[in-house]
């Protein structure tokens, strides 16, 4: 009985070489795509395979046999017969620098494995341009005004986003010092996902960062507490707060978590979410960025409101007492 | 979306300069049932609203000059007003150099202290004005900061004045004495106009000008006066010609753009004269800041229904009914003499819903820059005047294909697109016959810093450079040269050996050099190339938008590590620093998004290979 549903006009299909093989790929796809469809291991780290590319970070460039610069992989769209490299010394380079350029200031601790593979693979060392910077006073990036830096003081540590973590509200942390400007959380407060639009990239080149309308606490801005930006955020930069708590105190321990698939009890609407649990507690919730509904995005209640699940002790508890009031 | 707007409210005097703008604030509908229902479950104003989000840079504009600086209720009115959430309307603000988020003195003096600027005597001026009072601290009613090249280059050093209801003033010859007299609240100076054009001024030179032949005859606020000289016979003619006429004759003509990149222009107007998609868009890019780049603000000023004329030309051509000047917020009088030329233009005809009775629309919009070089990329411009961060676009697609708003569009520096009359004027093969055979037509050169009459000078393609040297009176005080930076910060220095060096493009290229956008800097014995070195890195560090990670780290690692060299504090020996200073201009030249961060360390690499700059100015590690 089960007839398949096309939900969309067959694409054609168009050639291109990668590093000297041929791969047929659907057209209108990346490069990112006919380089993953051969099982060619490409660092990225501002894609994110739930949001428009928008090809700032550059560590997925490729050589394309006439262009003058390298390209994207990302986002740029195949062409029939396109001659595509992706391990020339020119690539290597870019890509490494574009790592040692990132971790000389930015703090990528959290970055994941993937990243900690690729910049072992290229043999990336940000330490050459200079010990990382301390981390500046609270609040005093948000006030550098564009097109007017000063000369470093001190020219051999490498100038850094360091900063002390924002903690001003109940459920996340916006820890910038591991920001990486991807855009993910912008694009996922706005036209990506939410349609919030509390937070955009504020200040202009080293000083640009996500910002608030005049840098204001989240409580007074447009946030909704969606917490999307969360689950985009490819570096641990904004984090639940229970997350960041229990990182503090050391007991965060992602192998002693299990994963639980459920769907979210609160609406109709069947969004999938994907239940973390260490030590029988709901530590947090994600959902896949390839399902159908969400495409990883979920709201507030999805994402937060799970505490009660850990108290049904208490409230059948409570229940018992009001049913029978005595003793 | 719903838009969330703290308590702050503007200030009766903000809303007038919005009102002033915007017309006045239109009252929200009566609550009743129906509205009330309907609350926060609709967007009202739909397209009309979103199409209302271009008007951002102006309102912030309004803001600045009227009270000084943009304040949370200011900017809240502008979110209200136009539909823009706070966030982004914060993100596109404190994009630009030239509005302040913070309460502000009401005059805010930019002093350059850039390339030209440096070399006469900006630094000097820098360190009086330090001692009278700190960088961008109170001084009584005003502050001063350091600035990115004014465009003043040629009545070197230079500053611009931002006063709080009253218009900027740009001025050469800054002086502690010029600065104080400016910033007085009773001040009554204005801008002097007074850009050189040393050709122009002399009757034996005059003659055989072409691209200069009216400036400094007409007077630049008469459309007649434009028209006795010679004005809107080009247009006249285009008509005659038809669209794909002009096409053809400025295809002939070889017309390559001045802008830096080159580009055939006939090729890039014949891709949007075929475009189906409409509305097609022209757009003059008057955004000139490269470092040392002063000829559009000459012609502006001193020609400015040229630029008019020629936009309109560009219109008919290709099929545009708008077009749009995006002029560069330093440049109050070219701005204000184009906001009076396009005024007359529209009262007499020269451009509305019927452009000289012969049926076809065409008019112009005027926006203004506010202190961001990367908003002339051609695709950050777009941005910018759509109301975004000037943040360059990836390509492709192309602008001929996408451009503003998506659609297709020209757009040409102010230069090129000034060629066209003469184009037509002359017919295609005749002005190729001017120049060389890869680079047609006359070119203007901006020439400043130690040069004995400093100004804007015309000469054909393929002349020498040391010939425009000569024109230029050679090194001022006849000392020795030392280097000439061709092209401006993106282009590259060249070495007093190099002075056969033919000025056309191919002629560039085969010395490894670029035209860039006419930028000819003398540098005399005298000078400290690494200094200037350290200016270009601290300007792109400064310039760059911040969203591709080469150049956004990659310009802050440079200027780190040519400090390094200076102070002599290595990390590793002097070679492992440039070692290190080749790989950081490879993966800006490679991987960056736009011309900003690929032409990053091209003129240091310059000085670098050409006069081992930094081994000469650090001492040894």
């Amino acid at each position: 009985m089960s007839v398949p549903v096309p939900l969309a006009p067959p694409r054609r299909l168009v050639e291109v070489t990668v590093d000297g093989r041929p791969v047929r790929v659907p057209e209108g796809s990346t490069i990112l795509d006919a380089c993953r469809a051969l099982a060619i291991d490409t660092p990225t780290l501002c894609y994110a395979p739930n949001l428009t590319p928008v090809n700032a970070c550059r560590v997925c460039v490729v050589e394309i046999t006439g262009a003058r610069t390298l390209v994207p992989a990302c986002s740029r769209p195949v062409e029939a017969g396109m001659e595509i490299a992706t391990d020339t010394e020119r690539v290597r380079h870019s890509r490494r620098l574009v790592m040692e350029l990132l971790g000389s200031s930015v703090d990528l601790s959290l970055a994941g494995e993937d990243w900690e593979r690729w910049t072992r693979a290229y043999g990336a060392d940000p330490e050459r341009f200079g010990a990382r910077m301390d981390p500046l006073p609270a609040g005093e990036r948000d006030r550098r005004r564009a097109g007017h830096h000063h000369e470093p003081e001190d020219p051999t540590v490498a100038e850094s986003v360091a900063q002390p973590v924002t903690i001003d509200n109940e459920l996340y942390v916006r820890d910038y010092a591991r920001c990486v400007l991807c855009y993910r959380c912008v694009e996922a407060c706005g036209e990506d996902a939410q349609h919030t639009f509390a937070i955009a990239v504020a200040g202009r080149g080293f000083d640009a960062r996500i910002s608030t309308e005049f840098a204001v606490p989240l409580d007074e801005s447009a946030c909704v507490y969606c917490g999307n930006c969360i689950g985009v955020c490819p570096t641990g930069a904004l984090m639940a707060k229970r997350e960041h708590d229990l990182r503090r105190e050391g007991s965060w321990d992602e192998s002693r978590q299990r994963i639980t698939t459920t769907i979210c009890p609160y609406c109709g609407v069947g969004c999938e979410l994907e239940v973390h649990v260490q030590d029988d507690e709901i530590v947090k919730v994600t959902s896949p960025a390839d399902h159908d509904i969400t495409r990883g995005h979920l709201c507030i209640k999805g994402r937060f409101g799970f505490a009660y699940v850990g108290r049904r002790d208490e409230r059948s508890a409570s229940r018992r007492d009001r049913a029978d009031p005595a003793p | 979306m719903e838009l969330h707007l703290s308590d702050a409210a503007a200030s009766p005097e903000e809303r007038a300069a919005l009102d002033e703008l915007l017309g006045p604030a239109v009252p929200p509908a009566l609550p009743d049932a129906r509205v009330r229902f309907l609350e926060g479950r609709v967007a009202r104003g739909g397209h009309e609203l979103a199409s209302r989000r271009t008007l951002l840079l102006p309102a912030l504009h309004a803001l600045q000059s009227r009270v000084g600086w943009i304040s949370e209720g200011g900017l809240n009115e502008v979110c209200a007003r136009l539909d823009v959430p706070p966030a982004e309307a914060y993100g596109v603000a404190s994009f630009y150099a030239l509005f302040r988020l913070e309460p502000s003195p009401p005059t805010v003096v930019h002093v350059c202290d850039d390339l030209a600027c440096r070399l006469r005597g900006a630094r000097e001026l820098v360190e009086a004005l330090e001692a009278e009072a700190p960088e961008d601290a109170d001084a009584g009613g005003w502050t001063w900061v350091r600035s990115p090249c004014l465009g003043m280059c040629d009545q070197a050093p230079a500053f611009l004045a931002q006063r709080a209801g009253r218009p900027d003033v740009s001025l050469g010859g800054a002086s502690l004495a010029a600065i104080r007299a400016a910033v007085a609240p009773e001040a009554t100076v204005t801008c002097a106009g007074a850009v050189s054009a040393p050709q122009a001024w002399d009757p034996a030179a005059r003659s055989g000008l072409r691209l200069l032949r009216r400036v400094g005859r007409v007077d630049p606020t008469s459309l007649d006066d434009y028209r006795a000289h010679g004005g809107y016979e080009a247009l006249r003619r285009a008509i005659e010609l038809g669209p794909a006429g002009v096409i053809r004759e400025v295809t002939d003509a070889k017309l390559l753009g001045r802008g830096g990149a080159a580009f055939p222009t006939g090729v890039k107007w014949r891709a949007v004269a075929e475009q189906p998609v409409r509305p097609h868009y022209v757009i003059a890019n008057a955004d000139e800041s490269e470092p040392g780049t002063f000829k559009d603000r000459l012609l502006m000023e001193l020609d400015p229904f040229a630029l008019v004329e020629s936009l309109t030309i560009a219109g008919f051509a290709t099929g545009a009914e708008r077009g749009f000047i995006y002029i560069r917020g330093e440049y109050p009088l070219a701005t204000e003499r184009l906001e009076l030329a396009i005024e007359q233009a529209r009262r007499r005809g020269f451009l509305g819903p019927d452009v000289m009775g012969e049926n076809f629309a065409f008019d112009i919009e005027l926006r203004r820059g506010a202190g961001a070089y990367v908003c002339g990329e051609e695709t950050a411009l777009f941005e910018s005047i759509e109301g975004k961060r000037g943040e360059p676009r990836n390509k492709p697609p192309f602008p001929v294909t996408h451009g503003l708003f998506g659609r297709p569009t020209v757009i040409n520096n102010v230069e090129t697109l000034v060629n066209v009359p003469l184009v037509l004027e002359l017919g295609g093969p005749g002005y190729a016959a001017i120049g060389t055979e890869g680079s047609t037509g006359p070119r203007l050169f901006c020439l400043s810093g130690h040069v004995e009459r400093p100004g804007v000078y015309e000469v054909e393609h393929g002349a020498r450079l040391g010939d425009l040297l000569d024109l230029a009176g050679g090194v001022a005080g006849g000392r020795r040269l030392q280097a000439v930076l061709l092209g401006g910060a993106a282009g590259g220095f060249v070495r007093p050996d190099e002075l056969d060096l033919p000025l056309s493009f191919e002629g560039a290229r085969a010395a490894g050099a670029t035209l860039g956008s006419g930028v000819v800097l003398v540098i005399d014995e005298t000078a400290d190339l690494g200094d200037l070195c350290l200016r270009i890195a601290r300007f792109f560090r400064d310039e760059s938008c911040g969203q591709c990670v080469p150049c956004r780290v990659g310009t802050v690692r440079q200027e780190e590590a040519l400090l390094r060299l200076v102070r002599g504090r290595t990390l590793g020996t002097r070679a492992d620093e440039h070692a290190r200073l080749d790989e950081l201009a490879r993966v800006m030249r490679d991987a960056s998004i736009c011309g900003l961060g690929q032409a990053a360390a091209q003129a240091i690499g310059s000085a670098v290979a050409k006069f081992d700059a930094f081994d000469r100015t650090g001492g040894s590690a």
